[in-house]
Order: C-alpha cells, then structure tokens, then sequence
C-alpha cells in the first residue's frame, strides 16, 4: 500500500467517522425537515443559549447530501485514475499551448539577456490559486535555474514571500544551479492592491523583462499589468480562474490558460502519472456533470423538477 | 521529516475544514472557527518577513547605489513614516494615520485604477480588429451588445437591447457557466491533491 493510499484511506476514515455510526443521522433524514435538525447558529451567534441536546445529536446537515455525493465520486474518479497512471496506463493530454508557450517564453527571454517576471496574483495563500501558483512557480524556476536567466517574482501578500522564496530556491536547487539563485528577486511589494500593481508596473518599465508571466488570482489590475507588459513588448502568458478576467488576459497577453488550463499546468508540464491521473479524473467528472445538465433539461422539460431539486446546493 | 510533518498536518487539517462544510456540530465548527483565527494570528506574524523583506532588498539597493536607487528611498521613507505614525498616534478613524490614508494613499490608489478606462480602450481597439471569422464575430456581438446597452441603441432599433440581453443570458452565460464548472473541478482536485500530498511544490526544499 503506497502513501497515497494511506492518506486516502485516512481522510476517508476522518470523513466518515464523523458520518457514520450516529444514530441522529438516521432520525435527522427521516424523521424531521432540515430547518427541525439544524441549530439556530443566529441565536447562538447572538450568544442566546442553545439546546445542548438537540445540538449534541447534529452529526451531518442533510441538505448537504448531494454535495458529499458529488464529491464522493469526483475523489474516486481522481483516486480511480491515479491509479491506473501510476500502473503504468498511458492517459492522453491534449495539447495546451499557453502551456507549451511557457518553455519559449523563458527560452526568448534567455536569447534576449533578460529577466522573466512572475507575477502569482494577488490573493493569498488561502486561495488555492495562489497554492497552485506556486507550484508552477517551482516549475518555472526549474527551467529559469536551466538557462541561467533571472527570475523575478514581486509578491502582493507578505504571507505568500516564504512560500516564493522556497519555491524558486528548491526550483533552482533541482536544476543544479543553487548558486543562481538570487533572494533579492523575490520582491514583496504591498499588500494593497493598487501600489501593488504600481510596483510591478514600474518593474515592467524600469527593468523591460523579456516574458511576464501572469498565473494565479486577479482582480481589476489584470487589464493595468497586462497592457502595461504588451507596452514594453514582452511575450506574455497569464492564466487564472478568476472568469471575470480572463476577457482581459486574451486581448492583452499572447496565450492564456482558461480556468481549468490554469489547473493542468503541472500535470502537462511534469507529465508526473499521478499528477495527469487527477486531470484525467477531472475531466470524467465534467463528463458526469454534462451528462447531469442534459438529464436535468430533459426531465425538467417534462415537468420533473426532483433531480434539479436534490442537486440544488442549499 | 521537514517535508513529512508539513504533509501529515496539511492532510488531516485539510480533511477536517471539508468535514466541517458537513458536520454542523458545535464542537466541529467551534474547533474550525478557531483554526481560522490562527490563521490570521500567522498571517499577521507574516507582516514581519514582509517589512524585513522590503527594508532587506531597498537597503542594500541605496547603500550600494544600485540602478534606479533614489526610487528605493522614498519607499524606505514612506514604510518607515507610517509605521511611526501609526505606533504613535493610533490607527482609528480620524488618527493621523487615517488622514494619510485617506487623503495621501487613496487618491493614488484610485489614479492606478482610473488608468484602466485607457487601458481597456486600447485593449478594445486590438482585441476588436477583425482578421478572422471569429474576431469578426466577437466584434458584431461586442457592437450589438454595446449599442443594446446605450439609450442610442433602443433609438436606431427597439429590438437591439433584446438581442443584446440574449447574447448576454444565452450564450455569454452557457460558455462563462461552462468555463467556471471547470475551474471549480479544477480548484478541487487541485485541493485534494494537496491534502493527498501529491502536490508538494509549494512546500519548498527539504
């Protein structure tokens, strides 16, 4: 049994031990409506008293059932392909090209003498953008430490710095280049939106990196940063899944990821098995969720409004 | 064991806060609303390597005159006035702090953010050149939905708004629902990927 499994089985053991084994679950689904099951949480908020009783016996929230459904089948669909992949089963990627574009990117910005800019949003690190930014952060500087080409990453948050600092180290100790890594290029900036955007404007300007890449959570600095980076003609890939955004990423930049790209980009770029089995397993649930869409059409044309009700989060 | 802690506690802290989405007990919530004041007791701690990070890279780039130093000292100045303002004189409405804020930060930080009327101009003008089947095609509806939202627009014909509201509720949505699903699928498995350890870049070295 490898890690993975054991921490499977571990979570899946806390998830339902907390499920399982409680006789209120079974009265709070039959017996009585949510509204009956749940705890007053705004009387208790407003520190009036609440039944220990009634509160000692709510082990799950019935009205979250489709939701645990849903995500019980997305993790085994995930865990389902891990697995194959790490048996060896060869799982097809499509070609992404903002993806391809990043190796280019950095390889232009060798040839031309120049620094690659990183920008890994401005959220922070309870965003599993900014998580995921770092872990494509890694793989940058994997291939920056390479070419021996400066890396600089301005940071919006103060908590994201250590994380940037020992992600582009690590990057550029398993490119065996520990000596290429500079400290002073992981630049915190601000943590207020605007003078954050400032700051790395004024990098673009002063400092003319030859590819900015733009991949983590943004808001309305996206449009500013991007055409500030086309201005001094830098090749430029962004990616987020912040929707709204991603309007100004295509005009601007020359590739970006569309929302899921953004999430695939480890996977496609370390070809790691157990990395593509996860796509893999995503891309079956959004089969599942697509195939739920036309059921849910259909029977609601027809009057049935029972399956839209289950899958209604409340 | 540098990386095996941090993987062990990131997974059993991880299972719990989705636990905690379907567990309304109190002992459950009460225990994930204090792991979400640590939080912030860490993230304020955080603040610390920030300020050391800024005082570190400017420092160095005045004391050894570095290129584009000079603009390293106003910002040493700024952090450093701030701070003292702050300490000395409180940080309330009305404080010292607050006006500097209010009348001195503020009115830059709207400046930076008024520049995206230009900019989303510009983008405008490239992004609606019509080369290609497609962008000739996003530039109609782009029209349409434009002149459907504009007074104008109802008086060169009173079916324009209709049509720009379909375009906005049928296939603006169906694509933007379609993109978001799949980010959503994405930000999952990219969590349970790191509550599993499968992801452990962001961990940093050993």
């Amino acid at each position: 049994m490898n890690r993975v499994e054991c921490l499977l089985i571990i979570a899946t053991f806390l998830l339902f031990a907390s499920l399982a084994g409680t006789p209120a679950m079974a009265r709070a689904e039959s017996d009585a409506s949510p509204e009956e099951i749940l705890p007053d949480t705004t009387s208790a908020q407003a520190g009036a008293p609440a039944d220990p009783a009634s509160q000692a016996a709510v082990w799950f929230d019935p009205r979250r059932v489709n939701l645990l459904v849903i995500i019980g089948l997305f993790f085994f669909l995930v865990l389902l392909f891990i697995r194959k992949a790490v048996r060896g089963r060869s799982l097809y990627v499509r070609k992404i090209t903002g993806l391809s574009a990043i190796e280019e990117a950095i390889g232009r910005a060798t040839e031309m003498g120049k620094a690659v800019l990183y920008v890994p949003g401005i959220d922070d690190v309870n965003n599993i953008q900014t998580i995921y930014s770092m872990v494509i952060l890694g793989t940058v500087a994997k291939l920056v430490a390479r070419y021996e080409t400066p890396l600089i990453v301005p940071v919006c948050k103060a908590f994201v710095v250590p994380l940037a600092e020992e992600t582009v180290k690590q990057g550029y100790l398993d490119a065996g280049h520990p000596d290429a890594y500079n400290p002073d290029n992981i630049r915190y900036l601000s943590d207020e939106q605007f003078a954050f955007t400032a700051g790395v404007d004024g990098i673009m300007l002063r400092e003319k990196p030859a590819a900015n890449l733009f991949l983590g959570s943004f808001f309305a600095e996206s449009l500013i940063l991007a055409e500030t980076g086309f201005s001094t003609g830098a090749i430029q890939i962004a990616g987020t899944a912040n929707i709204h955004q991603l309007p100004f990423f295509v005009v601007a930049c020359d590739y970006t990821l569309i929302g899921e790209e953004f999430f695939a980009a480890t996977a496609y770029l370390s070809d790691e098995p157990k990395l593509v089995g996860t796509l893999k397993g995503s891309d079956w649930m959004k089969v599942f969720v697509m195939g739920a869409l036309i059921v849910g059409a259909i029977l609601e044309t027809f009057g049935v409004t029972a399956f839209t009700r289950w899958l209604t989060v409340q | 064991m540098r990386r095996e802690v941090p993987l062990i506690i990131t997974a059993i802290f991880g299972s719990f806060m989705v636990i905690e989405y379907f567990v309304p007990h109190p002992s459950v919530t009460g225990f994930g609303e204090m792991l979400q004041q640590w939080a912030i007791i860490v993230v304020a701690f955080a603040y610390v390597l920030g300020v050391a990070n800024i005082v570190r890279i400017n420092g160095e780039k005045i004391s050894k005159r570095s290129k584009d130093w000079p603009y390293a000292f106003p910002l040493l100045a700024g952090l450093g006035f701030m701070l003292t303002v702050g300490v000395v004189f409180g940080v309330g409405n009305g404080t010292l702090f607050s006006d500097f804020y209010l009348y001195a930060y503020a009115p830059m930080s709207g400046t930076m953010f008024s520049l995206l009327a230009f900019f989303i101009a510009s983008a405008a003008f490239r992004a609606f050149r019509i080369r290609t089947l497609e962008a000739g095609l996003l530039a109609v509806a782009a029209v349409i939905v434009m002149l459907g939202r504009v007074p104008v627009g109802t008086e060169i014909w009173d079916k324009l708004p209709v049509i720009s509201d379909w375009i906005m509720n049928a296939p603006q949505m169906a694509a933007k629902r379609a993109i978001l699903i799949g980010a959503a699928l994405g930000a999952i498995s990219t969590g349970l990927k790191v509550i599993l350890g499968i992801e452990r870049n962001y961990l940093g070295g050993d």
